[in-house]
């Protein structure tokens, strides 16, 4: 229609109204009206290039248009998987809604939650002045909804009718409905704020904007500490305080700053000491400890017999017994030396001295000093050596540290345990008086009056020296020279020339200090007092031969005992010149002992290499026990000792070897007990049961 | 100092002894005779327990205090000699029974 009603324009006619142009569409012919126009205008038809060509009948077709509601931007053919079938199917119902524009509105309804909240809000900051209306809080009803609208109401209206409001508020008293979370009490005030005028301005300073401001130190050094709470470490550290009070104690005690000095020195000695010293010099203490573990193991059966074994053929063996060997102690070095010397310490009673030299005149070499332990029987405890041989030893009953020997060149010495030097602390020099021959005995005495230490010796040269150790020097004393009676001959000048004769034993009296007893090389027995110098208080003719031991009796203040290399042993008592008892041994006898338990049993050794144990209780004329100890036939015994505590006695050899020895319950005998009677024991019983003995001799022999 | 040593090689000499070992206060071993690895166990395991059983004696009697520890196993016997003053040290040595 469009091309034609645009052609019907362009013919230039005067334009009519849209209708009346529309009318005039299918007059194609010309009018008379419109005739005007045509010679004006040119009829040309003005296609645009693109218009649609189409057919007169084509353009006659008439169109349908229809509206709908339909979204033409909406899909059509919009299709879903549909799991059930496992296919796509298309949607039979395309939403055909189309938005246009959308806004959010920000309104809520009054009656919400969120409404009725904002609304208090609201009424809270307006109605904080005021406080003549008063909204009574009623009990909160189940429901929330619906009331608060009736409440906002009058509220607002307040302001404008108080009378309303009231009657309002009373009608609404029981439905107000107290807010979730808020306090009851309501308040109704409101600012009565002029609406026209008021005017409010805000303004709102600059938030200036937060920041951090952090400082963090360095954390402080975290060591971790953890103790335990010990009986010992709460005592040790008790003891600690306590040797640190004493300390200062005694730092006040010491007055004068010499004393202080050297305490500081030597206390700064000991700090250098330590430090200087290596860790391994801590372990010297459990060194020796592991060392007799050691020995422990492999000697154990030894240790087990020397505890507990008692021969119990002892009960057959009708009055007689036997020694047990247990251990053998040597070392090396004292191989080729003979045991010159034995003696236990008197206070620890497992530790014995053995002196090393030589008894031969020509033969003579170095010496040594070894002490052994019971609990190491492989290597001696301490190792002293010397040029010259040891031929004695004695240790001190109350210092146990200090020992002293005689030398066969006649020189005496002490040694001191504690120091760790092998050499001897004191020995004495031929300018200070030695003896010329070799020293047989050496004794410790009681301290003297200064309480200085002293012992005495008895030597070849006949005299006796008591030395004392005073200020560090030994300083000597001739006791005794031990003259030859009879012998004096009458020299050129009427001198009287005394034969000299040579001491080899001596012995002190137990109990009485000053007696004491020589055996000489003659063969004579000298009782002497040490206050009397030149005379003695009494000779017995002991022997043929050299004295080699004398010995009083432990228990009896009477009796001693000696023995010779005359082969024989005698018993005295030394009121009576003759001896109660001999016997003889059919070889030299090296030593004597008497037994520390009983008063009646005493050992013997001889150079066969026996060892004889005699009771006298048992067997007044021979002995219980008669053993050969050592192994080689060669091998002399020279001396014997009994154990103070054990039931043992060492047994020392020319070879340089100390056995030990157990003595079988046959040698130990005490008393037998009678039945209902106390059994006594104690030095009574055994001097009395000594006594028994020497009488019935004495009567036989008077 | 000579003298410790002396103790020591007797010790290592003496029939039956397998190994020596000196270890410090802080269990770690200063001399040895065995080789390295078994020593290091041996300190490690040993110390503990020697300071165990230390702590126990003196816990019973703080006057106490623990002289040495045998350890007796079937094929072998440990010993242990604490050092006495209150410096510890241990020392081992094993020998077959």
């Amino acid at each position: 229609m469009a091309p034609k009603t645009a052609a019907r324009r362009m013919s230039g006619i005067p334009q009519p109204t849209a209708r009346t142009t529309r009318k005039r569409d299918e007059d194609t012919g010309p009018d008379v009206g419109e005739g005007a126009d045509e010679w004006t205008q040119a009829k040309t038809l003005l296609k645009p290039p693109d218009q649609l060509e189409l057919t007169e009948a084509e353009l006659k077709q008439e169109f349908t248009r229809i509206l709908t509601a339909n979204n033409p931007h909406a899909p059509q053919n919009i299709v879903r998987f549909s799991f059930k079938e496992g296919t796509y199917k298309p949607i039979s119902f395309v939403d055909q809604l189309a938005v246009h524009f959308s806004l959010v509105g920000n309104m809520i309804p009054k009656d919400s939650d969120e409404g009725r909240r904002q609304n208090y809000r609201a009424e809270m900051t307006s109605e904080s002045s005021q406080e003549d209306m008063e909204v009574q809080p009623s009990e909160a009803e189940g429901g929330e909804g619906g009331e608060g609208g009736k409440e906002g109401e009058p509220k607002e209206a307040e302001s404008q009718g108080e009378v309303l409001a009231a009657e309002e508020v009373a009608e609404g008293e029981a439905e107000v409905e107290v807010e979730e979370v808020i306090t009851p009490k309501k308040p109704t005030e409101r600012k009565l704020t002029n609406q026209f005028n008021f005017n409010e301005r805000a303004s709102q300073t600059f938030n200036s904007p937060l920041r951090d401001r952090e400082c963090q130190m360095e954390p402080p050094p975290r060591a971790t500490f953890s103790a335990t709470a010990n009986q010992w470490e709460i005592y040790d550290a008790y003891m600690y305080e306590l040797e640190k009070q004493e300390k200062t104690k005694e730092m006040e005690k010491s007055k004068g700053p010499v004393a202080k000095k050297t305490g500081m020195r030597t206390r700064r000695k000991m700090t250098s000491l330590e430090s200087q010293s290596d860790d391994i010099t801590k372990v010297t203490q459990a060194a020796k400890i592991v060392e007799r573990m050691v020995n422990q193991n492999t000697y154990d059966d030894i240790a087990q017999d020397f505890k507990y074994y008692e021969d119990a053929a002892d009960e057959y063996r009708d009055q007689e017994g036997t020694l047990l060997p247990l251990w053998k102690f040597q070392y090396d070095k004292a191989k080729r030396l003979a045991v010159t010397a034995l003696c236990w310490n008197p206070r620890y009673k497992d530790l014995f001295a053995v002196g090393h030299g030589s008894y031969d005149f020509m033969k003579q070499n170095r010496g040594m000093l070894l002490l052994y332990t019971l609990k190491n029987p492989s290597f001696p405890e301490y190792i002293f050596s010397s040029e010259c041989g040891i031929m004695c030893l004695d240790m001190h009953v109350n210092h146990p540290y200090l020992v002293a020997v005689g030398y066969y060149d006649g020189n005496v010495a002490i040694y001191n345990l504690k120091k760790p030097q092998s050499q001897p602390s004191y020995k004495s020099s031929a300018k200070l008086g030695k003896h010329s021959e070799p020293v047989w005995q050496v004794r410790w005495q009681k301290d003297d009056m200064d309480n200085n230490l002293n012992f005495f010796s008895v030597s070849s040269d006949g005299r006796i020296v008591s030395w004392t150790l005073v200020k560090n020097e030994l300083m000597h004393t001739d006791i005794i020279k031990l003259n030859v009676e009879g012998t004096t001959t009458e020299g050129p000048e009427e001198l009287n020339v005394y034969t000299i004769g040579c001491g080899t034993a001596f012995d002190f009296h137990k109990q009485i200090d000053y007696l004491f007893l020589v055996g000489t090389e003659e063969g004579k027995i000298y009782k002497c007092s040490k206050t009397y110098s030149s005379q003695f208080l009494d000779t017995f003719e002991a022997h043929n031969m050299a004295v080699d031991a004398v010995t009083w009796n432990p228990y009896h203040s009477k009796v001693f005992m000696s023995c010779s290399s005359d082969w024989t042993v005698k018993i005295w008592d030394h009121t009576i010149k003759k001896p109660m008892f001999v016997y003889d041994l059919n070889s030299a006898v090296g030593d004597i002992a008497w037994a520390p338990y009983s008063s009646t049993v005493f050992a013997a050794v001889t150079t066969d290499g026996k060892a004889h144990v005699f009771d006298l209780v048992i067997n007044k004329y021979e002995a219980i026990c008669n053993q050969p100890v050592v192994a080689k036939k060669k091998n002399k015994i020279t001396h014997v000792q009994f154990n103070a505590i054990h039931p043992i006695i060492i047994v020392g050899d020319d070879r340089g070897q100390v056995t030990c020895l157990k003595l079988s319950p046959n040698l130990r005998k005490m008393p037998k007990e009678k039945k209902g009677q106390e059994v006594k024991r104690g030095p009574e019983v055994e001097v009395a049961k000594l006594d028994k003995l020497l009488n019935l001799v004495r009567e036989v022999k008077s | 100092m000579a003298e410790v040593e002396e103790t020591l090689k007797r010790i290592q000499n003496h029939k039956g002894v397998i190994g020596t070992m000196v270890v410090n206060a802080e269990g770690i071993p200063i001399r040895t005779t065995l080789d390295n690895s078994t020593t290091v166990q041996y300190a490690g395991l040993l110390h503990q327990l020697t300071m165990k059983a230390k702590s126990t004696v003196r816990d019973i009697d703080p006057q106490n205090d623990l002289t040495f520890l045998r350890i007796r196993s079937k094929k072998h016997e440990v010993m242990v000699a604490p050092e006495v003053p209150l410096i510890p040290c241990n020392r081992k040595c094993s020998s077959p029974l």
